[in-house]
């Protein structure tokens, strides 16, 4: 038994003259919880389509569980929210389950396990319609964990949520990639990503810019250097840790340096600076975020939530 | 199979509870009992004033109230207004889904594109089936109340009539109803499909016939077209009710009638099929 679960090879989709997906080979391996992040627009939704084998690759290819996108075996073992749930208006939110449960050829026990899962068990008879957006994307995310699936996959589960509802989201998903399934999770909110992923895909344009694991991407730590005067300093560090590993940053009216270095170059460095005369105002370590990250791979802003910045 | 089994009974839950599927089968036995016993009553108790009855004689009237008609008075109704109702049946809860997204949330659970969509069908010919036989119970208990009151014999038609006046209203409506799937699965939208079935089956065809008397090449087409293959069949059931009804003709006979309407009957459901098996679900 193969450790992909899934896999995909020069995947891409065409509509009309646009290029939606353009060749994303991406990999998702087992157990582990995969982020697929980019703005809007930038093709997770058409991509997750095709590994769900609801949309058919113009070219490429992809492998999910071992077997063709679609194919029963596959969807059997797949629990799926894309780009927003569908559900019977008129039903209740535990009769669609039920419905759903009745597809899968699960028992109906297990869908009061799903609602109370995701905090729906005191309104599972309430019409779907009357539901909140909130109400709405948990239910989805209950039918798509429905039947314990091997691979869960989950387009945007906070998408148009209030604040509370998003924390509801992060808190359930963070209970969900603890119970240990291979979870897809895309989303255009860096934190979320950030918070609860092994490992991250990067999309934008159609294109997969890079995949890797959160450290992987934000690469080495670097350590911040605010002094004064800053030519002194600059000078101090570059003789320190070498002259292509300091920079100067600009940013508030206030410039400082950016050494690329660990924590380990903290002590030696303020030696050297206090020794040479140098006024020392702040020296700490940063770590890049996957916004600055995706920022220098696509020079494009990323959506941020106003307080979930790290 | 077994998937099969567990799309049917995912499909017969949640089309059992909508509300749509009751509104319109309440809507057939309203205009089933209205058009049929109803206003033939009526016009026969008050036979010399006005209304039908100056054409038809009262006998046929009574004739056609009476148990004895059952089996072409209960499928009288079904080339035009019963197909109607079931074609809106079809494309509804064929239609729907695309719309509300349950189509997307089936396809990533069920047992796969095409044995779920086979659930759909299976539910939609047993609720026609059903359709079919509560229409006959109901006319004929009607029927028999009406012969009672007005002091005629109660006269049960044969089984074989029965049997032929259930097996063409059957025929009529799944064939409408399959082909409601069919334009429900085409326009991925069920207002489109309502709209496009209905002027279909009851402008469309008609206009054509019209055209047909103007280009003789053209009467071939239109004599094979669903809604004169239907209005055929139910035709040659005859029968004291059966040939003053509208959309009821005598075109095809009633063999031939039959072959074109299973025909049809394929050709939507496969066409309905293949459609939901490879289209992109977006």
């Amino acid at each position: 038994m193969t450790d992909t679960i899934v896999r995909t090879d020069a995947l891409s989709k065409r509509y009309g003259d646009r290029l939606a997906v353009d060749s994303v080979s991406l990999t998702v391996r087992r157990g582990e919880v995969y982020g697929f992040l980019g703005p809007n627009g930038a093709g997770k939704t058409t991509t997750l389509r095709m590994v769900l084998g609801l949309v058919r690759p113009t070219s490429g290819r992809a492998v999910v569980l071992g077997d063709a996108p679609g194919s029963p075996p596959v969807v059997a073992r797949v629990g799926a929210l894309v780009e927003g749930p569908g559900f019977y208006p008129y039903l209740s939110g535990r009769d669609n389950l039920r419905v759903m449960a009745r597809y899968q050829r699960v028992d109906d026990r297990a869908v009061d396990a799903v609602l109370d899962r995701v905090d729906l068990g005191s309104r599972g008879g309430d019409r779907y319609s009357r539901y909140s957006l909130g109400m709405k994307q948990r239910l989805g995310v209950a039918a798509a964990l429905l039947g314990d699936p091997d691979l869960l996959v989950l387009d945007e589960p906070t998408n148009g949520l209030d604040p509370a509802g998003m924390a509801d989201m992060r808190a359930l998903l963070v209970d969900v990639a603890a119970g240990g399934q291979t979870v897809v999770l895309s989303s255009h909110l860096l934190a979320e990503v950030q918070e609860v992923c092994d490992r991250v895909g990067v999309i934008a344009g159609g294109r997969l810019l890079a995949e890797g694991t959160v450290a992987e991407l934000r690469g080495a730590t670097a350590v911040l250097l605010r002094a004064r005067p800053l030519d002194l300093a600059l000078a101090v560090a570059m003789r320190v840790s070498g002259d292509d590993a300091v920079e100067v940053v600009h940013g508030g009216g206030d410039d400082a340096l950016r050494v690329h270095a660990g924590p380990e170059l903290i002590p030696p460095l303020t030696r050297e600076l206090v020794g040479a005369g140098v006024d020392v105002l702040e020296v700490t370590t940063v770590e890049r975020s996957l916004e600055e990250v995706f920022l220098a791979m696509t020079g494009a802003p990323m959506a941020q939530p106003a307080g979930s910045a790290r | 199979m077994s998937g099969l089994l567990a799309s049917t009974r995912a499909e017969l839950l949640r089309l059992r509870r909508w509300p749509a599927t009751w509104v319109l089968i309440g809507v057939w036995f309203a205009l089933d009992l209205a058009f049929v016993y109803v206003f033939n009553y009526i016009a026969y108790r008050t036979g010399d004033v006005s209304g039908p009855a100056d054409r038809v004689p009262r006998a046929q009237l009574l004739a056609g109230l009476l148990p004895d008609a059952v089996p072409s008075a209960a499928v009288q109704g079904t080339p035009l207004f019963g197909g109607a109702i079931v074609l809106i049946l079809g494309a509804l809860a064929a239609g729907s889904g695309f719309g509300w997204g349950s189509w997307k949330t089936v396809f990533t659970q069920g047992p796969g594109r095409g044995t779920a969509f086979g659930g759909t069908l299976v539910v939609l010919a047993l609720t026609v089936v059903g359709l079919v036989l509560a229409t006959f119970a109901l006319d004929l208990a009607v029927s028999s109340v009406l012969a009672a009151v007005e002091d005629q014999p109660v006269d049960l038609p044969s089984i074989g009539a029965l049997a032929e006046g259930v097996g063409a209203g059957v025929l009529v409506l799944g064939m409408w109803c399959a082909a409601g799937v069919l334009i429900g699965v085409l326009t991925r939208s069920p207002a489109l499909a309502v709209g496009l079935g209905l002027v279909w089956a009851l402008v469309v065809e008609n206009l054509l016939r019209g055209v047909a008397d103007l280009l003789g090449g053209l009467a071939v087409v239109t004599d094979h077209l669903p809604g004169t293959a239907a209005g055929s069949l139910v035709g040659s059931l005859g029968g004291a009710a059966g040939d003053r009804a509208p959309g009821v003709q005598t075109i095809l006979t009633g063999g031939t009638a039959i072959v074109v309407l299973l025909g049809y009957l394929a050709l939507f459901a496969a066409g309905g099929l293949v459609l939901i098996r490879r289209r992109d679900l977006a």
